[in-house]
């Protein structure tokens, strides 16, 4: 009798799980719809966004102390990407206002070849319902840059120096190798027949001071070409619009908030903003630069509030959680049904486990910039959790397909024999049985889902791609490694808790006949 | 029009060009044992998984009581027939007991656990299998063992149908010979019909109230081991029976 009481136990305990498992994810979706609306429902948030370099951080915080003192709560979204992610998250409404160049609206914005004044600019602005702040007083435009003794050394100071010289090393940006006022109008400007590769502006940087690359691309204001002593190329051919700084906004943004902005117009010349740029990376603290700006502009001591590390990691790690584990659990309630499916032979089969297959080829961040223009995702932690939740289909559905499939014909056909219904031999045989197939598959999506999130941060949806993200802007190791260990140390976490999970879930017949089967292999 | 327990009426199986059974009839008779013998490939397997609806005849019918068995009754008499396969198809995620009770539970979640061990006491008791053995899982069992919780498994809703694929195809010699002998008294005790297929002479010859022998997809002749040795229906016939010589002859 008594013997009879424990495997029974262990039989039911898997349906029980599922169940807590479902009941779990229910109250999690519960949950963030209730955040969504909450935040939506707050008409005093303002979203302020900005690139990816330090210099679109350090402005957008400044934006952020101002609108703060203007009354707003306001939501900063640093490092959301480039310029078209941040357009379109703009004219999406996902933020109101982010610092841009003339130079890139322009060219890459309102693509238009020649230049153009700024009323004709802004009232090519107004047609997407977008406004254009005042200039705030410096030109950020491109600049070649070399290390001195090697540009003194070849004596190459102006631009069309370097027709001389095509086996230079470049490397530049990938957006200005992309851009329309970019490299290719240059080169061909110029007559260059210098072969780029595209690489990260910070990293650019150091590759330059060691020695790795000769000529980079640089924004005129950046505070590393004074540090390393760069030479600045002078543009001889007058090639590079004016890339003066000025904030675009919502014209439907609230007008005190507009007004708030327009504060920063004519304060900011080449010389502050370089320092400040200087004072960001030397403080690793993007907040401290902009409490400069408040004690040299308006000579006041402004508190801009840091937040301790501790509570910017609490906060990254919990964001970074709730990515993984919303869009894991859809993930999972999607995929294992579509699993089902895909284990029975056809052509339906085929194109259930083709398109997720195809989904991993397409690069991460080609995805998210894909989505952000999608209505109702835009920037925003929704978008990233549709793209994770993408991204951890293939690996569920391919195992539970194949786990299924290796179930032995004889097994498949004693559970018909015994007179049990389809859905009885799914769920009573064949799912258990390939239950230690469908949860490696669950484990290697979660691991990789822990990894991919860390580009959540490409889109201002936080978690701990963000410390990564400045990490990089600022050139700075220990930076990236706030967020880099701890998304290492979750990753295996992930992979302890699952194999503890593996006890609870797979049947203990299964797990012996494993070990029978590694035994006889290893005789 | 009979009073056979199940009957194929010039059932025809194709695989696309290949033809696993050419238009057969056969009748089985209520309580009887009837043995399919027959060299490997010749249909034997093929007509028991008509029977238990894992095949569907291309042509033909099945009965079961004289009704036409279909995909509609299909899964009510799959539960009235008990079916055991040559490495026992337990599930290993199940412990023995599991296996045996899977169906008990699942066509009555709510059936006491009493009834449930009386149930298990019995079959144990029927089949010779130990108590100890029935919280182990397949891989924990010997070959025997395993046999032993599938025949439990296919008498736990006690069947009037038993149909047995090689059940001790895969079991060495001395385990197949005394298992021989109590699938015997299992099957005269319980009286149920019994449909077994093998390839060896002697099993049937000592289990069987009918042998069935079959080459190529054909029935060649049905009747007693005697009607098979004396009247051989073919050449085929006499030189199957003699090629299975026993030790005995040598």
């Amino acid at each position: 009798m008594k013997r009879q009481q424990e495997p029974t136990g262990r039989r039911q305990s898997i349906p029980r799980f599922m169940h807590h498992v479902s009941r779990f994810m229910f109250h999690a979706l519960s949950a963030l719809l209730l955040i969504c609306i909450l935040l939506s429902a707050d008409a005093q948030t303002i979203g302020v966004g900005s690139k990816r370099f330090t210099e679109s951080y350090v402005l957008g915080e400044i934006a952020k102390k101002l609108l703060e003192e203007a009354g707003y709560r306001v939501e900063l979204k640093q490092g959301m990407g480039g310029t078209i992610i941040v357009w379109e998250a703009l004219k999406n409404g996902d933020i109101a206002m982010y610092p841009d160049y003339t130079g890139t609206i322009q060219e890459t914005i309102l693509k238009l070849a020649t230049p153009v004044t700024s009323e004709q600019m802004r009232s090519a602005l107004t047609e997407h319902g977008i406004g254009m702040a005042g200039e705030l007083g410096f030109n950020n435009t491109y600049a070649f840059a070399m290390r001195r003794a090697h540009s003194d050394s070849l004596n190459i100071h102006k631009i069309s120096d370097l027709q001389d010289h095509p086996n230079l090393n470049v490397g530049f940006t990938h957006e200005f190798l992309e851009r329309a006022d970019g490299w290719t109008p240059l080169s061909q400007r110029y007559g260059l027949q210098l072969k780029p590769r595209g690489m990260e502006h910070a990293l650019a940087y150091v590759a330059l001071n060691n020695g790795e690359i000769d000529l980079m691309d640089a924004y005129s204001t950046d505070a590393k070409l004074a540090e390393y002593d760069l030479t600045v190329l002078e543009d001889d051919l007058h090639f590079f619009p004016k890339y003066n700084a000025v904030f675009l906004y919502r014209l439907d943004a609230d007008p005190a908030a507009i007004d708030a902005i327009h504060k920063l117009e004519g304060t900011i010349d080449e010389g502050l903003m370089t320092r400040l740029n200087a004072e960001a990376e030397r403080t690793k603290d993007f907040a401290a630069a902009a409490s400069l700006y408040f004690s040299e502009v308006e000579h006041r001591t402004v508190e801009v509030a840091s937040e301790s590390f501790v509570s910017k990691l609490a906060r990254w790690i919990g964001r970074h959680l709730m990515l993984v584990g919303i869009s894991m659990a859809i993930a999972i309630l999607v995929s294992i049904p579509l699993g089902i499916r895909a284990s029975r032979p056809g052509i339906l089969s085929q194109v259930i486990i083709g398109v997720p297959g195809v989904m991993q080829t397409v690069p991460s961040l080609a995805l998210l910039a894909l989505l952000v223009p999608v209505p109702m995702l835009g920037i925003s932690p929704t978008t990233a959790i549709v793209a994770l939740f993408l991204y951890s289909l293939l690996p569920i559905v391919r195992n539970t397909a194949t786990g299924l499939q290796n179930i032995p014909t004889p097994l498949r056909e004693s559970a018909a024999a015994l007179g049990l219904e389809p859905t009885a031999q799914l769920t009573k045989v064949y799912l258990p049985m390939a239950s230690r197939t469908i949860l490696a598959g669950v484990k290697t999506s979660t691991i990789i889902n822990v990894g991919t999130a860390t580009l959540a941060a490409l889109i201002g949806a936080g978690g701990l791609g963000e410390p990564i993200i400045s990490g990089l802007a600022l050139n700075d190791a220990k930076v990236i490694l706030q967020g880099a260990i701890p998304a290492a140390l979750l990753a295996i976490l992930v992979q302890v808790c699952f194999d503890a999970l593996d006890r609870l879930i797979i049947p203990r017949g299964l797990r012996l006949e494993a070990t029978a089967q590694q035994a006889a292999a290893g005789e | 029009m009979d009073e056979s327990k199940i009957a194929l009426r010039d059932v025809e199986m194709r695989f696309g060009d290949v033809v696993a059974l050419h238009s057969t009839n056969l009748q089985i008779g209520a309580g009887q044992t009837t043995v399919l013998i027959g060299p490997s490939g010749c249909g034997k397997s093929t007509i028991l998984r008509l029977i238990i609806g894992l095949l569907t005849p291309t042509s033909g019918a099945v009965e079961f009581e004289g009704k036409l068995v279909s995909q509609r009754n299909i899964l009510a008499l799959r539960r009235r027939m008990g079916y055991v396969i040559q490495d026992g198809g337990l599930f290993p995620h199940l412990t023995a007991a599991q296996n045996v009770t899977l169906m008990a539970r699942h066509l009555q979640p709510t059936v006491p656990e009493d009834a449930i061990q009386t149930k298990l006491d019995e079959l144990c008791e029927l089949t010779r299998f130990p108590q100890e053995g029935l919280a182990r899982y397949a891989v924990e069992l010997s070959g025997g063992q395993r046999q032993r919780v599938s025949l439990m498994r296919a008498l736990a809703l006690d069947p009037d149908v038993l149909l047995l694929d090689e059940p001790l195809g895969a079991l060495d010699p001395m385990v197949r010979a005394s298992l021989q002998t109590e699938l015997k008294e299992i099957f005269s005790s319980l009286g149920k019909t019994v449909i077994l297929v093998t390839h060896d002479m002697a099993e049937a010859g000592y289990i069987g109230d009918s042998i069935v022998l079959m080459q190529e997809g054909r029935i060649l002749q049905q009747g007693t081991l005697d009607d098979l040795r004396e009247r051989p229906a073919d050449d085929f016939v006499s030189e199957f029976i003699t090629a299975q010589r026993s030790l005995v002859q040598l």
